[in-house]
């Protein structure tokens, strides 16, 4: 079997089948008339706002071999930028404030980057990790910046554009739209991404560096690249979150919200970022169910993720590849 | 500050130092020599001091509680290598990540439902209660003392073990070539739960007798293991030589900090682990 095949990057039909279907009933979702509807379109905004940053790392993690254990500073650098955007009396615009985290976050990514990304392997995921503490204890030991008890993000930004105002994102609706959008949008350009010279050279670099750098690639800036516009994307996360939470607070930026995403990644199956979708949700349902389900839910959640890399090491959508590949073979030995 | 002041802060200084590097021989071992990342050993921290404090409650005694406890967390390290982290050495360090991750959520929860959620305190054993004179107004407990001391002392013992004893050359040799090793007739897997099992004993320990000094709580194990992982890089991983300094630079850097510039105490020892790494990319000992 060839890598790209191992690793699903060319997604079989019935995971695109899946994926469209999932992102159908997440559009059809608030029509649904139901009770607590307010709650879930929130818990969903959540999840969908979840697989943006999971996939922001899937982009190191699975397509560049780049396991980054400190990714959460991005995104919760971000959000501390919308905090400090925002005014105590009005909202901040979307227009410019979206791209200002996003930029700033890629700038933050940028500079940790040019330190991280010369280190390999096991180094730079403790190297991504003491960078994102570094972060973190700026703004814990801060109280400039918050503190220990983080800021309150008075107003989600407003979409104003010259006087006309096409939506509301203080409407829960709108904003579990809006997420929706972005979702896509994000997916659909690192699809793209991902098979353009530019993501064949991170694929390259991620199966085999030594072979890019001869062959004459940098693979210096190349992976430099890919984790500036992975900081970036998870800064378009890490904003959406603190504007639908109202808050911001150094947990945030924490080692427990790096290591989560990397089991989104790796529970969803890494490299297509369809993996990282699917694993942000699962993980984020499977936790919902447990902690409904008894008090003590880190037991079973932990067993859960033992269990997955046990029995799943390439994650659910490698499940269901080798499911449906089994089936296909049972029908073409069956004529 | 003055010379009294500096003696102290420079003796907790390395106390602490000597602690990490309880912890930090453990995981550079555990990496270096069966190549596992293993992210739960702040948990074996952990693990220990609620001993302490479960054994003294009982016995009233701390020597007891801790030669108790390391047998038992030895005993546990071992069952627990045989049961998942054998399966792993051959897996993605992701992989092992990811175990040991699962295992945290496990082991937390295994804690809060045994012993609670509660602050527990662990009083200094009697004949330690002292302290020791410095200036009018500026004592040093004895406890400290003896920490460093004990610490000092495995510290010393490991290093006789692993240069100096015939397991210690095959756990060297295994180390180096793994392949090589086997074919020699030396039984890697056994080796490979001693090391285990003697990481997590060794973690456990440093939380026992950390345990009167820190005082018992559920998060203790996490901001103890990034410390670790800070120590295991600047030192070089699978270097223990390089954890020892390590873990001395790490405890001068972040005890003095505190005292002198407290603004960046926090983030002093990251900046100390990204400025050796600007020159050493591999740490200072890369073995």
């Amino acid at each position: 079997m060839s890598t790209a095949k191992a690793q699903l990057e060319i997604l079989p039909r019935s995971i695109q089948i899946l994926l469209s279907v999932g992102a159908i009933a997440l559009a059809a979702f608030p029509l649904i008339p139901m009770e607590s509807s307010g709650f879930y379109i929130q818990l969903l905004s959540q999840m969908m706002i979840l697989a943006i940053f999971a996939m922001s790392l899937d982009l190191l993690q699975g397509v560049t071999g780049l396991v980054s254990l400190g990714h959460a500073a991005y995104f919760g650098l971000a959000g501390y930028a919308l905090a400090f955007l925002t005014p105590a009396d009005v909202p901040v615009s979307l227009w410019w404030s979206l791209p200002v985290a996003a930029l700033g976050t890629g700038l933050a990514a940028l500079v940790i980057g040019f330190f991280v990304v010369r280190t390999h392997g096991i180094y730079f995921i403790m190297v991504t990790m003491a960078f994102a503490q570094m972060v973190f204890y700026i703004f814990f030991d801060n109280a400039d910046l918050g503190g220990s008890d983080g800021l309150y993000v008075y107003f989600r930004p407003d979409a104003t554009l010259f006087g006309w105002q096409p939506f509301d994102l203080e409407n829960k609706t709108t904003f579990f739209y809006f997420t929706l959008a972005l979702l896509v949008l994000i997916y659909a350009f690192l699809r793209r991404l991902l098979f353009s010279p530019f993501g064949r050279a991170l694929t390259g670099i991620r199966v085999n560096e030594h072979r890019m750098r001869a062959v004459g690639y940098g693979s210096f800036g190349y992976k430099l690249t890919a984790f500036t516009l992975a900081g970036a994307l998870a800064g378009v996360a890490g904003y959406l979150w603190a504007a639908q939470t109202g808050y911001v607070n150094p947990e945030l930026m924490g080692f427990h919200l790096s290591a989560h995403a990397i089991m989104m990644v790796i529970l969803g199956g890494m490299g297509n970022f369809a993996g990282a979708i699917v694993g942000a949700f699962a993980f984020e349902w499977v936790m919902h169910f447990f902690k409904d389900l008894t008090k003590h839910w880190q037991l079973l959640m932990g067993s859960f993720i033992v269990l997955v890399v046990l029995f799943a090491p390439r994650g659910l959508l490698g499940l269901i590849e080798r499911f449906t590949a089994a089936t296909k073979e049972k029908a073409e030995e069956t004529p | 500050m003055d010379f009294a002041n500096f003696l102290i802060q420079l003796l907790n200084s390395v106390q602490y130092g000597l602690l990490l590097f309880m912890l930090a021989a453990g995981l550079t071992l555990i990496f270096g020599i069966m190549g596992v990342v293993n992210l739960a050993h702040g948990t074996f921290y952990m693990l220990g001091a609620y001993l302490a404090w479960f054994f003294t409650s009982h016995f009233d005694n701390l020597l007891i509680a801790i030669v108790l406890g390391a047998l038992l967390a030895v005993a546990f390290g071992w069952a627990l290598e045989w049961l998942l982290i054998r399966h792993f050495y051959k897996r993605d360090h992701l992989d092992q990540v990811l175990l040991t991750f699962g295992l945290i959520y496990i082991f937390q929860e295994a804690r809060s439902i045994l012993w609670g959620d509660d602050v527990h305190s662990v009083a200094v054993p009697a004949m330690f209660n002292g302290a020791i004179q410095l200036t009018e107004n500026l004592s040093y407990p004895v406890y400290r003392l003896v920490v460093s001391a004990v610490c000092a002392g495995l510290a010393l013992g490991l290093y006789l073990l692993i240069s100096k004893t015939r397991l210690g050359m095959k756990i060297r040799a295994g180390a180096f070539n793994r392949e090589m090793t086997e074919s020699l007739g030396i039984n890697i897997r056994f080796i490979h739960a001693i090391v285990f099992a003697m990481g997590v004993g060794l973690a456990a320990v440093a939380g026992m007798v950390a345990a009167p000094i820190s005082s018992v709580y559920p998060g203790m194990g996490s901001s103890v293991l990034i410390m670790c992982f800070v120590v295991v890089v600047i030192g070089g991983i699978g270097s223990v030589r390089g954890a020892l300094v390590a873990a001395l630079m790490v405890g001068l850097v972040d005890t003095f900090c505190k005292v002198l510039l407290p603004e960046i105490a926090g983030m002093a020892v990251y900046m100390l682990m990204a400025a050796v790494l600007l020159f050493k990319p591999e740490g200072l000992f890369k073995s």
